[in-house]
């Protein structure tokens, strides 16, 4: 019976952030020799758990318990005296050091990180190198290897297989599952179902910060595992739905507004394809880090593509640089409204600062006009700017407001709206995509990523889904619920396909 | 191996390319000795020596400012630092004896220990930006500098004096030079090679990754700053034996052209590259710069307009060389 007491046990987790919580009541059992799945959508408080499990976060409230005894992890060197080892998305590696120094700072012992390597079949990594010169794979496994060589009673792998090749990702999971016999554990979080399904014995699901459910993933248990990340649909969402407008697929015209062909950049972005006609909402669906992110960078000229083509009104346009972007017509309302607003300035400013190019005469700013036009936009936006100068001092929905206003009065074709509702409560939501359909009908195209993948119906009319860089999925948004996007955002309907 | 395995005509060996700034550095330091015989052919060992008089209490701003930028932060206090420590032996030192002024010298030493100490924590505790806190904290040094010597004054005994001014081994070593190498490596060297070395560059080059690895990276900062005024203290002494006097005003100079010193050597701003080789030679090209003006009979005041022309055609250079790396 011993041999099934949890080697890990966390109960009660919570964490907040200001107002946000990331963790209400997380819970979560490992037991010895078990590879464990943590699984949840978008939001879900799954990184929230791993940092508190690896020192990195202080929980608010909650126990963590090693092997049935309650531990305080401060940081993460306490962590890793505790026998929790972890590696994360981006590899904790020092770039400025060479791999043996890393080593050394981390006080690993060389030869067995070699031995761990050679498993892995990386035997070929040049210890003398410095880790930035080193490709991103080779970075992974060597985290991983020098994570092993540590003998973790508990190795956290926080979407570890993301990057890798699938050979590579085969041959982890062989190594990893190894350390079963030795009666140590593995927690695996990871967006691919399928891996889960393979390779873990089983799965815990977390909603909002809470655990919902524990599974055993064999063949079979997609489904559930799905309806248990998505949870009851919020009422709220089906009566918006109920109001939504009807289906359209652009002004009839025919015509593509935007255009993008075999759209390529970095290693996440890798062969995307679709079109947006004037009048249209085309929503993108995707889990964390699918290339959506390099997708709007590329758009709004943030970065250059590596490869592809990017069609505005027919013509291929090349942008160096955001203004060429803006000034093509394309303009990007981003998550982290901080980004592109002005803090410290007002509200009048910040919405000026798009137009003024267009508003000075002789080097001067037309006042006058100014302060119509951004009065307009206020106006049409309900933004409460009451005795509220300074952008900092607003809410988040209503920032994320004037940060539209800046194009409505500056003017724009298509409008890129990067998870445009995070952290925004339920009635500003409404009012934006309430916002997004008008501009919509009065014939702007809008291209809108949204991390909640229940939002989507509500203003798009078609959905392109992105897995792993590229187009997995084009669908119209009736069809659209939630489950049905998040199995093919894992990537799900892709291989029934292929 | 990743790196520069395509068709280059020359690939040089690693060690010459991670440490081509460094190998730089010194070609520079020799191409401007050379440069200086060939404009004034009676350079001497006197020179010699007045040029390492001159370095040595800038090489040790330089190598105060190092291990914090290193560590991905600045301080604004090594020049009120070295005024604070150079005005106090002076004042203490005056009228004493050598075995007595050694022993203000470790107490001094211990004194800007403990002010290092005092700037970082409260850099680490404070969470202010370390430019705030150290610009603010270079004002109290200033004045505390002031408050313990009002204007120049006070004195060291000659035999302490010696110990940069003569030269003992042989007319071409100058004691500054002998002293800079042997109290620079007596505290670099161990450092270079401990886990806390690494930590120090661990921080200054990806702090969230350095934290991960289990660095305590509040302390590593705190003691970076803490060395930062071991190495202040020491510029201190070193004015006070290569002036003969101390003086409040004497550090003012040494913070700005410290951090100019480093970046020359091959130092970078944004912390985590670089070493304490590069920002020594250094020290002795921006000191020979004005003294080679004075040969060729033009305004030394010039000095500070070519040193920073200097130090923007190295950075360029430099960065140049790194970009043509990398697209290679």
């Amino acid at each position: 019976m011993s041999e099934l007491s949890p080697l890990l046990e966390v109960s009660g987790l919570s964490k907040r952030f200001g107002p946000v919580i990331a963790l209400r009541s997380a819970d979560l059992s490992v037991r010895p020799g078990e590879v464990h799945a943590l699984m949840g959508a978008n939001g879900a408080g799954k990184s929230t758990l791993v940092k508190v499990l690896t020192g990195v976060l202080r929980p608010d409230g909650g126990t963590v318990a090693l092997r049935g005894k309650i531990r305080v992890i401060a940081s993460p060197a306490e962590a890793r005296r505790a026998g929790l080892m972890s590696v994360y998305q981006d590899p904790a590696l020092i770039p400025d050091l060479t791999v043996l120094q890393n080593l050394r700072l981390t006080g690993t012992r060389a030869e067995a990180v070699r031995r761990w390597l050679s498993e892995l079949g990386m035997s070929d990594i040049d210890f003398g190198v410095l880790t930035r010169d080193l490709p991103p794979p080779s970075l992974r496994l060597l985290d991983l290897a020098r994570a092993l060589a540590a003998e973790p009673d508990v190795l956290l792998l926080d979407e570890i297989t993301a990057a890798l090749p699938a050979d590579l990702t085969t041959r982890v999971f062989d190594v990893v599952g190894r350390r079963r016999e030795k009666g140590r554990s593995v927690i695996f979080i990871s967006h691919r179902l399928a891996e889960v399904s393979v390779f873990c014995d089983r799965a815990t699901v977390l909603r909002d910060g809470e655990t919902v459910g524990v599974v055993e993933p064999a063949r079979g248990a997609e489904a559930k595992i799905v309806d248990l990340m998505l949870g009851p649909v919020a009422a709220d969402v089906a009566q918006a739905e109920a109001q939504r407008a009807p289906i359209r697929s652009g002004d009839g015209s025919g015509k593509s507004r935007l255009e993008v062909r075999n759209l390529q950049a970095g290693s996440m972005l890798q062969d995307v394809s679709f079109t947006v006609r004037p009048g249209e909402v085309v929503g993108v669906a995707a889990l964390e880090g699918q290339g959506q992110g390099e997708l709007f960078d590329c758009l709004a000229g943030v970065r250059k593509p590596d490869a592809g083509q990017i069609l505005v009104e027919g013509r291929a346009t090349s942008f160096r640089h955001p203004y060429d972007a803006i000034h093509a017509g394309l303009v990007l309302v981003p998550a982290d409204r901080m980004q592109a607003l002005l803090r410290q300035r007002s509200v009048r400013e910040n919405i000026a600062l798009p137009l003024v190019s267009r508003l000075t005469r002789w080097g001067l700013i037309n006042l006058r006009s100014e302060r119509r036009r951004v009065k307009q936009a206020i106006e049409r936006l309900q933004i409460d700017t009451r005795a509220q100068a300074q952008v900092r001092r607003l809410s988040g929905g209503n920032q994320q407001k004037v940060s539209i206003a800046r194009w409505l009065a500056a003017g724009f074709q298509t409008l890129l709206c990067f998870d445009p509702t995070r952290g925004i409560d339920i009635g500003t939501k409404r009012q934006i995509y309430v916002l997004v359909r008008e501009l919509a009908a009065a014939g702007s195209s809008i291209l809108l990523f949204t991390s909640e993948l229940a939002e989507i119906p509500l203003a798009c009319d078609r959905v392109i889904v992105l897995f792993g860089g590229r187009v997995v999925q084009v669908l119209p948004a009736n069809v659209a619920d939630e489950s049905t996007l998040l199995r093919a955002a894992h990537g799900l309907a892709a291989e029934a396909a292929g | 191996m990743v790196l520069g395995r395509v068709a280059l005509p020359f690939v040089p060996p690693r060690f010459v390319r991670r440490h081509g700034w460094t190998i730089g550095v010194y070609a520079l330091l020799l191409a401007s000795l050379i440069f200086t015989v060939a404009i004034h052919p009676t350079y001497g060992a006197f020179d010699i020596k007045s040029l390492a008089l001159g370095a040595l209490p800038l090489a040790l701003a330089a190598a105060a400012q190092t291990v914090v930028v290193l560590s991905g932060g600045i301080d604004l206090t090594v020049g009120p630092l070295m005024a604070v420590t150079n005005v106090l032996a002076a004042r203490a030192m005056l009228h004493s004896n050598f075995r007595d002024a050694l022993l203000i010298a470790v107490l001094v030493l211990i004194l800007g220990c403990a002010a290092g100490a005092f700037n970082g924590s409260i850099v680490v505790f404070s969470r202010v930006p370390d430019i705030v806190v150290t610009l603010a904290m270079s004002f109290v040094w200033g004045g505390v500098a002031l408050l313990i010597l009002e204007k120049p004054g006070g004195g060291a005994p000659l035999d302490f004096q010696n110990l940069a001014q003569e030269t003992t081994l042989s007319p071409w070593v100058p004691n500054a030079l002998i002293l800079l190498i042997v109290v620079v490596a007596a505290v670099w060297i161990p450092l270079r090679g401990s886990r806390l070395g690494l930590a120090l560059y661990a921080i200054g080059s990806d702090r969230t990754a350095a934290h991960a690895s289990g660095v305590n990276v509040p302390l590593v900062r705190m003691l970076a700053y803490t060395l930062s005024g071991v190495f202040a203290a020491i510029g201190g002494l070193a004015l006070t034996m290569t002036t003969g006097i101390g003086s409040p005003l004497s550090g003012s100079f040494y913070t700005l052209s410290g951090v100019a010193t480093i970046v020359l050597g091959g130092v970078s701003l944004a912390g985590g590259k670089g070493g304490m080789l590069g920002p020594m030679a250094a020290a002795f090209i921006l000191t020979l710069i004005p003294a080679d003006l004075i040969f060729l009979g033009i305004d030394p005041n010039y000095g500070q307009v070519i040193q920073g022309i200097v130090i923007v055609l190295v950075v360029m250079v430099g960065g140049l060389a790194t970009l043509r790396r990398k697209s290679a």
